[in-house]
């Protein structure tokens, strides 16, 4: 079976642990939600898997399809199939979206092949109606001073235009109102497909009522302490996370 | 020396070299006698000897310039120099008639297929001389002369003489003054009252020879109402020791003209770069000077423009891309000579590894002006942390009725940046290569097409060998 594992992953910053023997596995086809308080490594996790250099992964194997993600470069991970859509989008000057995109594809083909820019500008205009995005939007800096909705919606157009294997969404719904909030969740749901499996990062469960998750996982101190459906979300959002607190205690 | 068969394009594209045999040749290093040998070769009046005699002089006389610019300049050894270099014959006008090698070398170069493809017109400089130069033949009968320097001398001296040397005095600095001296090749173009070329005239310097130096003399009238886009090219092979480029060029942009003159040079890194580039603008004429610098050990440049009739207007884009190991000294110069005169200067850098981009700029109007404008903007973008940038203004504005605005950045290409393309599939290389192309791309977006492309292709080759 095809899937996203992680096993007993930890993980460091500047020598501060965050990640401690975390274990998941998200197979293909299926939404997990992940949900935690501030801190409790969440954004970490999806850093760590995307292989962000600054952190530094002391134990533990996270495998895309059975391939092993460590020790990759982030460019290779990306090839590979991994996509994050970031918290803080970051600004590119000068870069189109529509550039920065086919720069994105181009690094997926073969030496000597380039993409058909005709071809190119269908499809991504195609995407683009589906998000509900104007056209114009694609001669823009890349998220050179847009607002929290522009900034999220350019990262779902990216994460569906190089259609990876698996999606990491990391507080997609973080400066969203609720009409946005709407519009990007649509887009996901357009993207789920039994090939493909979706890691959705959030604090709150407001989100998962438009992207239904298979799975809750609950995450603590930087692991895993409760998994459950997604039923588990409206309990926490109403007991908050000191109940979980106590859960593990006890 | 080896003849290197197997090559790359683009900053490699330059790297090889073929044994050429020089029927001229001036020996190593400077004296009288060297300056005597050059305008005997070139069979020059006398008025022109001692026009050169004057530069060998003032070039004695001048001490570099390193109480300002960087001391690196010492390591120019002037006396193992070869200072002209020639085949003897007169340039050509069919590819087919140029000696093979250095037919070879231009076609190596892609020049003759450019030719065909968008050039009205070409000249290309082996050495101290023109080897081949040609223009369409209908811009000769409206009267455009565009020919090497030496031809331009001999065959018309009443235009030559009296601009040559006009617009930048041999004793500018001391680098104009060693051109004065032992000058030869570049090129001579005359546009006719009204004429309007819409195909770019084009030059390519190319050095081949080691120890070798190139001091070209260009000089560019467009008369009255006429406009001209003129374009050069340059590179060498990579020799062991420093070579030195020193070049001269004077535009004279008579009332309502227009000059474009567009510089992609791609030298390989010894070489010592040290170029004075003047205009002067009549009423109503327009100067704009777009250089790319790429590649050079050291390169000093101030492309600059004289406004010295009502309504003239300047302007200098200028990119400049430091690798390792690399000084980019560039700038402009925009001196004010009359009302309502205009001005701009749009500079860019990218400094790259241990790479280090100066700008220096000069601006200058005068209190008895009115109505005069600069503007100015500088910005330099640092690849890493170890590359270096600075930045000279010298901005002296007189006169309540004149304005001058000045800006300047310095940003950074950022760890997360990277790091988010990279997350989108680009390895390091591509990703710096696009922050880049990012930061240059308004600029370049002013550029000719195939000149834009051929830069941006120039700057990932560049970013790619940083990354290694």
């Amino acid at each position: 079976m095809n899937s996203l594992k992680i096993e007993n992953l930890t993980a460091s910053i500047d020598g501060q642990k965050i990640l401690n023997d975390l274990s998941l596995e998200l197979p293909a086809g299926e939404v997990h939600a992940i949900m935690g308080p501030n801190g409790s490594g969440k954004s970490t996790l999806s850093k760590v898997l995307a292989g962000h250099p600054d952190y530094e992964v002391s134990e533990g194997t996270a495998k895309l399809d059975g391939e092993e993600l460590f020790g990759l470069s982030p460019d290779q991970i990306s090839r590979l199939g991994l996509f994050l859509a970031f918290q803080y989008p970051i600004e590119v000057p000068g870069v189109s979206i529509a550039n920065f995109i086919r720069s994105a594809l181009q690094a997926r083909l073969p030496d000597g092949e380039s993409v058909k820019a005709v071809e190119y500008y269908k499809s991504l205009y195609a995407k683009m109606d589906e998000l509900g995005m104007d056209r114009k939007f694609t001669s823009r800096s890349l998220n050179e001073g847009f607002s929290g909705g522009e900034k999220k919606r350019c990262e779902i157009l990216q994460m569906s235009v190089l259609s990876p294997k698996y999606c990491i969404l990391d507080e997609t719904d973080s400066g969203l109102d609720i009409d946005a909030l709407k519009e990007v969740s649509s887009g996901v749901n357009h993207m789920r497909d039994p090939n493909r499996g979706f890691l959705v990062i959030t604090h709150y469960q407001r989100l998962l009522e438009y992207i239904v998750p298979d799975k809750v996982h609950v995450m603590c101190d930087g692991k895993i302490v409760l998994t459950g459906d997604k039923d588990l979300a409206v309990e926490l959002e109403n007991k908050g996370y000191d109940w979980i607190r106590s859960e593990v205690a006890a | 020396m080896t003849t290197q068969t197997n090559v790359n394009i683009d900053r490699e594209k330059g790297n090889f070299h073929f044994d050429t045999d020089y029927a001229f040749d001036a020996g190593t290093g400077l004296s009288e006698k060297t300056v005597r040998y050059i305008s005997e070769v070139k069979e020059e009046d006398p008025w022109m000897l001692d026009f050169r005699m004057k530069g060998l002089s003032t070039f004695e006389k001048k001490a570099l310039p390193t109480h300002w610019a960087t001391k690196d300049l010492e390591n120019i050894n002037f006396d193992i120099i070869r200072y002209y270099l020639a085949k003897g014959q007169t340039p050509s006008r069919t590819w087919d008639e140029v000696p093979d090698d250095i037919k070879n070398t231009f076609e190596r170069l892609g020049i003759p297929e450019q030719e065909r493809k968008f050039l009205a017109g070409v000249e290309a400089q082996f050495d101290s001389e023109a080897a081949y130069s040609r223009m369409k033949g209908d811009l000769e009968e409206k009267g455009v002369i565009f020919v090497g320097s030496t031809e331009g001398l001999k065959n018309h001296p009443e235009i030559f003489k009296k601009w040559f040397g006009k617009v930048i005095p041999t004793s500018d600095n001391k680098f104009s003054a060693l051109n004065s001296a032992v000058f030869s090749g570049g090129s001579f173009i005359y546009i006719p009252p009204g004429v309007k070329l819409e195909q770019p005239l084009q030059a390519y310097f190319r050095i081949n020879a080691e120890n070798f130096g190139q001091f070209e003399r260009t000089l560019i009238i467009a008369d009255e109402g006429s406009e001209i886009t003129y374009m050069e090219g340059c590179t060498a092979p990579k020799f062991e020791t420093a070579t030195l480029h020193s070049a001269v060029v004077e535009l004279v942009a008579l009332p309502g003209a227009k000059i474009q003159y567009i510089t992609v040079q791609n030298w390989s890194n010894n070489v010592f770069n040290l170029v004075t580039k003047r205009a002067m603008a009549h009423e109503e004429a327009e100067v704009r000077w777009i250089d790319c610098n790429i590649g050079s050990r050291l390169t000093m440049k101030y492309p600059g423009v004289i406004l010295r009739g009502r309504k003239a207007r300047g302007e200098v884009l200028s990119i400049a891309l430091a690798n390792e190991g690399q000084h980019q000294d560039t700038g402009a110069k925009m001196v004010h000579a009359a009302d309502e005169t205009t001005s701009n200067v749009i500079a860019k850098s990218i400094s790259i590894g241990k790479g280090r981009s100066s700008y220096r700029g000069l601006v200058q109007i005068p209190g008895h002006l009115k109505h005069c404008r600069n503007n100015t903007e500088c910005d330099a973008l640092l690849i890493n942390s170890e590359s270096e940038t600075d930045t000279y203004p010298a901005i002296t504005v007189k006169g309540s009725e004149n304005s001058v605005q000045h800006e300047a950045s310095v940003s950074k290409v950022s760890a997360e940046q990277i790091f988010y393309m990279q997350q989108r599939g680009m390895n390091e290389g591509e990703a710096m290569s696009l922050c880049v192309n990012g930061f240059v791309n308004d600029l370049i977006r002013e550029f000719p097409m195939e000149y834009s492309v051929e830069l941006k292709r120039l700057i990932d080759l560049e970013m790619e060998d940083s990354v290694g």
